[in-house]
């Protein structure tokens, strides 16, 4: 085991406030459970589950009440012991109205009976390993959610021989990734050996940026016995290298090809915290029910990192936290430069839920954009090396066709560009219009050369 | 030969030869257009609006001539084309009824809240992917002119956040229906007068709660016409505009406040278009 310092450095990117002091120190505190709480059905990226119990029901926790609809879907299970209160349709933190389960806790919060943990889970084939990563419904608990188990079965003509686990939280703000590193980091390495033992991975690298030394040394500590290819890697730090595409470069020195997913070149980038909930899905037999949420922002009275169930409401979250001091001019369901902000407490955790954050009056300005001046400072930034200024005006003009022929489909939405942008134009929301856009032609191309085929 | 004459010759044979391959090529491959296609658009407004799904006016006349296509499909020449179209091609004008745009929602600002302050792109499109829209009501207008930008003739008015068309402007190619994102514009017969102005599929409590002038879905009105000419879907009455709604004292009735009377519509239209079909 060794630490070294990552070889390349991602061209772009930039180095905003990172205001971690507010929350990194505090460690973890679990939540008692709430009154009610309403799990989403779309609590990953892919198709929402279905919900399979009805208003009336008695589930236990770790319960299924939502089956996955499709390939890439993961199952929903029932947070605590309770009641189904009813099945309604409510909004996620992007706004979208989906089905979400009623839970009235009874407060024994029993575990179904038949959980059970695999301690000597070195002994189980990796089909069996999938299948207890699948039926825990782990998802990426990163941001994204994707399905973990999908993304642990490449198809067989993929050899992946590095395993990233990403604990750079390079996201301002955002400590509970930090907060599991520090406290959990034996539970980590197990998860990662799983992983490793899953994807056949030889060589293993922990990612973390360097303004988490105590996560650093955690971790060290954890792994220090480990033989074989495995390297904590120090980032510098900088946003956005949590990105996988990035992370990826700045330890192999390999691009992800355009429109390509990392495991063309070889490799698999799981968040500490998924890690985390794969060893607890393998180790102890518990499907993934709970997870750790950074409240934090300076209106927050007690800026804390909460273990809380899934389903608990953002207005509970906030309150645990002993409410706010002074004005809130902005609550955002995730970190300031990706997440989404928020129009009610009302909206509920999900696997994905790595943040809540409240920002002053004084952060958050209303601006009106001007024309682009041609500066160039979000072409520096944009660290897929595009050009967002370009981008931005042909989306303007509805020429999604020549956006799309300079690369639209592959800006990750980082917002690097719109940071820097002296003139505020609305870069990260011009790409969103655009690559919805694209989508759709995208799919009546495909619906095209389907009909053609089929004549 | 002295070389100026040499060059004369020389040139004026190449001249002369390229001039009556030119005089052949005009005579044998010329293409014979119908000299009907030309009368045609320029008895077309040329307005170029695309509403008859052809490319411009051009385009549609030559599928007259050549493709059949029916003669009815210009909105904005509206009566007076269509008798034209009808006298050239010796046929007779049955009019397809004139239709015009509107938008199905009466929630402006004073009656339908917001539910965050918006700051982004002004357009519908991005503001309903942002939160999934600004307004509380999730089906009624945004009012950020996404539709009346798309209006060739200016048609659609936007104020206190919210779209109206205006019948009389409008002359029906319906680009602006596929502009909202909340699919909140619909094209109706010119003739009709009484309109449930409401989009929103959720039930009473809800719609209430967001605005002051939405469908409760109370069901009142489907009683007080004839033919089922309102139908529930679901909890939103709808109108079916083939069918006939007159019937002025559901506007009362209506305890949501969203059934409307538009003045008609077909009689400004012939006015401004002096027709002269009689
Ligand atoms: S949001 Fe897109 S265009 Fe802008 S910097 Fe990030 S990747 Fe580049
Ligand atoms: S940063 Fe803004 S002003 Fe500068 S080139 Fe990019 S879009 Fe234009
Ligand atoms: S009718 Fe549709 S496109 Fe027009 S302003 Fe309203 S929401 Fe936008």
């Amino acid at each position: 085991m060794k630490i070294e310092n990552a070889q390349f450095r991602v061209d772009g990117g930039i180095h905003p406030v990172y205001n971690k002091h507010l929350a990194k120190d505090n460690a973890i505190q679990a939540m008692p459970l709430p009154s009610l709480l309403r799990v989403s059905m779309s609590q990953h990226l892919g198709a929402p589950a279905k919900p399979v119990v009805a208003k009336g029901d008695t589930v236990l926790r770790g319960q299924i009440i939502g089956e996955p609809a499709g390939f890439i879907s993961a199952a929903v299970h029932a947070p605590t012991s309770g009641t189904v209160k009813a099945i309604v349709q409510a909004p996620t933190a992007t706004g979208q109205s989906v089905a979400a389960v009623e839970i009235e806790p009874d407060c024994e919060d029993k575990w179904r009976d038949d959980i059970k943990g695999n301690p000597n889970w070195e002994s189980l084939e990796v089909k069996e390993l999938i299948d207890l990563v699948s039926d825990a419904g782990v998802a990426g608990m990163g941001g994204a959610g994707f399905p973990t188990h999908v993304k642990l079965s490449p198809p067989p003509n993929k050899t992946i021989d590095t395993l990233i686990i990403n604990g750079a939280e390079c996201e301002p703000y955002l400590t509970a990734d930090n907060r599991l590193m520090i406290e959990q980091a034996e539970n980590i390495w197990t998860g990662c050996r799983i992983i490793m033992k899953i994807l056949g991975a030889q060589t293993v690298r922990v990612a973390i940026e360097d303004n988490k030394p105590e996560a650093i040394e955690a971790m060290e500590m954890a792994m220090a016995s480990t033989e074989g290819n495995v390297a904590i890697v120090k980032l510098k730090t900088e946003y956005p290298q949590g990105a996988e595409k990035q992370q990826i470069f700045a330890i192999t020195g390999k691009e992800v090809p355009s429109a390509g997913l990392p495991m063309d070149v070889g490799a698999v980038v799981e968040n500490v915290g998924t890690t985390l909930a794969v060893w607890d899905a393998v180790v102890n037999g518990k499907p993934l029910t709970e997870r750790v949420t950074s409240v934090t922002g300076t209106p927050v009275s007690k800026p804390g990192n909460i273990r809380n169930r899934i389903g608990t409401s953002y207005g509970d979250l906030i309150e645990f936290c002993g409410g706010t001091e002074g004005d809130t001019a902005k609550i955002i369901s995730g970190g300031p430069m990706m997440g989404f902000a928020q129009s009610s407490l009302e909206v509920t955790t999900t696997k994905t839920t790595s943040g809540l954050l409240l920002l002053p009056p004084k952060l958050v300005t209303n601006y009106s954009s001007t024309p682009c001046i041609s500066c160039g400072r979000c072409v520096d930034g944009c660290p897929m090396y595009l050009m967002p200024c370009e981008l931005s005006q042909m989306i303007e003009a509805e020429d999604y066709s020549a956006a799309r022929e300079i690369n639209l489909m592959d800006c990750i939405e980082c917002g690097c560009c719109a940071f820097q942008c002296p003139a505020h134009r609305p870069l990260v929301q011009h790409m969103r219009q655009g690559k919805g856009q694209v989508m759709i032609m995208m799919r009546e191309e495909k619906e095209k050369e389907a009909e053609k085929t089929k004549d | 030969m002295h070389p100026v004459l040499t060059t004369t010759l020389a040139i004026g044979g190449v001249g002369a030869a390229c001039g009556g391959a030119l005089a052949m090529a005009a005579k044998f491959l010329a293409v014979h257009e119908d000299p009907r296609i030309e009368e045609t658009a320029n008895l077309l407004p040329g307005a170029n609006c695309g509403g008859c799904a052809y490319a411009g006016c051009a385009d549609y006349a030559k599928a007259i001539i050549l493709d059949d296509a029916e003669i009815n499909l210009c909105a904005p020449g509206g009566e007076s084309t269509l008798c034209a179209l009808a006298a050239m091609m010796g046929v007779e004008a049955s009019a397809a009824e004139k239709k015009v745009a509107i938008v199905l929602c009466g929630g402006d600002s004073d009656k339908a809240p917001r539910k965050f302050a918006y700051n982004g792109i002004a357009d519908c499109t991005a503001a309903n992917s942002t939160g999934a829209g600004d307004k509380k009501c999730a089906y009624g207008c945004l009012g950020y002119g996404s539709c009346s930008r798309a209006c060739p003739t200016g048609a659609i008015e936007i104020s206190k956040g919210l779209a109206t068309i205006h019948p009389e402007l409008c002359i029906g190619c319906g680009a602006c229906v596929k502009t909202c994102p909340r699919k909140l514009i619909h094209m109706i017969p010119a003739s009709r007068t009484m309109h449930i102005l409401c989009s929103s599929k959720d039930k009473g409590p809800i719609v209430k709660k967001a605005c002051s002038v939405g469908c409760i879905g109370c069901t009142k009105c489907t009683k007080m016409v004839e033919d089922e000419a309102i139908t529930m879907q679901g909890p939103l009455a709808i109108v079916d505009y083939t069918k006939d709604y007159t019937n002025e004292e559901t506007i009362e009735a209506c305890p949501g406040k969203c059934i409307k009377k538009v003045p008609a519509v077909a009689k400004a239209m012939a006015g401004r278009q002096g027709s002269t079909v009689d």
